[in-house]
């Protein structure tokens, strides 16, 4: 099985993917979390929309694209609810930052350490998805520890037929 | 600086981005647009949104329903034949039972409108498809295929045959609506508890379970009873159903009231079609007023056909009295009582007996009232007779007379005087 091995920082940091990947993959992610719950219900425990941003935060090692990719994917979703607009835009602008800085210290190449970001980060965008609520909306929200335990699993769990999908698209440039 | 914004450039943004989606959080606190639920600019980002979006669920919709419908119709056509016979002979009883319904509906018309209360009757409703969802479990709505192009604006009502659902929050387009359902956080509904009419306001809690709240503590809700729309929301019809109490317990966070967590009637999780309310008036629609029509007509039938029938079955004669008053059983004599005392009926004198001032009259024992058939009286024992006592001095000797005939005498089919039998005297 090939994998993908870098030598130097300036390999990792210049691995690219084709635009059109860049923006269908996180618009396909919103479809679908809009469109499945309607015929699985429990599929709105997951967050897909995360999971492709946290990808390509990983991958592409710079905060400001993962920041302003978490803020624009968090919007989007945003205007498909009836929450004010910014409330997922900011925990995804947070946490799509924080996996790009992550990324850049430590070897994300390692499927293994991908998924435990992963697991890391759902739980700080549930944690952060709260306090926007409580403090910033004043919208009385139970932290329900165990769905909020359970999400970043799910999240987890799919986040790795996602990611080997995703990496096929990669370029080296 | 410049060297400062070079090196702290990605922080810098972060705060930046971060800044001005707080400032839009705050700036969509309370602008609205008038007939909107979002500020103005807001509401474009959504509109430009579900653009997008809603041809594609509408499309993956559009296919799956055609798969679904063209499967289930090959194989319900097996069966219609079957179905049809049964529903038509149902139709038939219910229109019996609408027309007894109507009568009481009428009634409670009269007496609305001396309460001058109106009744809203659904004039138009318009069945819609459901194309999406929010995607979150946190914003509990959904997106419909029917917008401004089909009559559609906020705030209808959105019904199944089951119960509520919510109201239309947003027209996005002329052929796409989002749908607030009732157990999302913001929402609210007036609901009365049919039993023990008890009204509150309904509203989805965290776990997008539906409770009502700031209700009284009262030991008469009890799960299982049922929960309609109490009209007073001026958006749902009122007595629509909305579910059915699940559990009753304590509100930690507003002291003495209860929480009542209810069980929708609708399953809102899996809502395929709604029908959404466009149209309430005032006067029973053209279709509800010609089926109770129909059904009035079909009853008069029947209870014509039941009167000839009466007529040309025998049937028992009621007995008549000699001055020709009907004997109702229920006019009948109690059976004697086998131990009389002075609180049996017809030991009291009655009160026009009595005279204001005088002295309390003494209450004399039933007398024993002669048994109407010879079985009876073989069976039933006579009462022991008490001797009177000495008479004292509170206690004056009652009249020889009416003792003597009540001693002496037999009793009387019928109730004697009780004021001309006095009782013997228990001096204590």
């Amino acid at each position: 099985m090939a994998t993908l091995s870098y030598t130097t920082r300036r390999q990792a940091v210049e691995q690219t993917f084709p635009l059109a990947v860049m923006v269908i993959a996180p618009l396909l992610a919103i479809f679908i979390q809009a469109y499945l719950p309607k015929i699985f219900p429990k599929f709105a425990i997951l967050d897909l929309p995360l999971v492709v941003t946290l990808y390509f935060a990983l991958a592409r090692r710079s905060p400001v694209y993962g920041a302003i990719l978490g803020a624009s994917v968090g919007i989007w979703q945003d205007a498909l609810t009836n929450l004010p607009l910014g409330v997922n835009g900011v925990c995804k602008t947070i946490v799509g930052y924080m996996a790009a800085s992550v990324s850049m210290r430590l070897d994300v190449d390692n499927q293994g350490t991908r998924l435990l970001l992963v697991i890391i980060l759902s739980f700080i965008n549930s944690v952060l998805h709260l306090c926007v609520m409580r403090w910033l909306l004043n919208v009385h929200q139970d932290w329900r520890w165990g769905m909020e335990a359970l999400r970043p699993l799910l999240n987890t769990a799919i986040a790795l037929p996602i990611f080997a999908l995703l990496d096929m698209f990669r370029q080296r440039s | 600086m410049e060297s400062f914004f070079v090196r702290y450039r990605n922080p810098l943004l972060l705060v930046a981005l971060v800044l001005l989606q707080v400032i839009l959080l705050a700036s969509q606190i309370r602008r609205t647009v008038p007939g909107s639920n979002d500020g103005g600019k807001v509401r474009l980002v959504r509109l430009w949104v579900e653009g997008t979006e809603s041809p594609f669920e509408s499309m993956f919709h559009g296919i799956g329903h055609g798969i679904r419908y063209s499967w289930s119709n090959y194989f319900a056509l097996r069966g219609v034949k079957k179905d049809n016979d049964q529903l038509k002979a149902e139709v038939e009883r219910l229109r019996l039972e609408q027309a007894a319904l109507a009568e009481d509906a009428r009634q409670g018309n009269r007496l609305q409108a001396l309460l001058d209360f109106k009744q809203h009757y659904l004039a138009n409703t318009v069945a819609a498809q459901v194309i999406g969802t929010s995607g979150t479990d946190t914003s509990r709505v959904l997106y419909v295929d029917k917008g401004s192009h089909d009559g559609i604006k906020p705030d209808m009502p959105v019904i199944t045959r089951d119960g509520i659902v919510g109201k239309v929050r947003e027209v996005l387009g002329p052929h796409t609506s989002q749908l607030l359902l009732i157990n999302d956080q913001t929402s609210g509904a007036g609901v009365l508890l049919e039993k023990t009419r008890i009204r509150g306001v309904l509203r989805g809690n965290t776990y997008g379970q539906l409770e009502i709240v700031n209700v009284m503590p009262d030991d008469r809700i009890q799960p299982g009873e049922s929960i309609i729309a109490s009209g007073g929301d001026q958006i749902f019809p009122r007595g629509f159903p909305v579910g059915k109490v699940e559990k009753v317990q304590h509100d930690p966070t507003h002291d003495p009231y209860i929480q009542v967590l209810v069980t929708p009637s609708a399953d809102l999780s899996r809502l395929e079609e709604v029908l959404i309310v466009t149209g309430q008036s005032q006067t029973r629609p053209g279709d509800l007023a010609a089926d109770i029509a129909t059904s009035e007509a079909l009853a008069e039938q029947q209870k014509k056909a039941a009167e000839v029938m009466a007529e040309r079955l025998p049937t028992v004669k009621p007995e008549v009295t000699p001055t020709g008053e009907a004997l109702s059983p229920a006019l009948k004599q109690p059976p004697p009582p086998l131990h009389p005392d002075r609180f049996s009926t017809g030991a009291t004198p009655p009160a026009n007996a009595m005279q204001p001032g005088a002295a309390t009259p003494v209450a004399a024992p039933a007398p024993k009232v002669k048994a109407e058939t010879p079985a009876e009286d073989a069976t039933t024992a006579p009462p022991p007779v008490k001797k009177p006592k000495p008479p004292t001095e509170d206690q004056p000797a009652p009249a020889k007379k009416p003792a003597a005939k009540t001693e002496d005498q037999p009793p009387a089919a019928t109730t004697p005087s009780p004021a001309a039998t006095p009782a013997p005297q228990e001096t204590q």
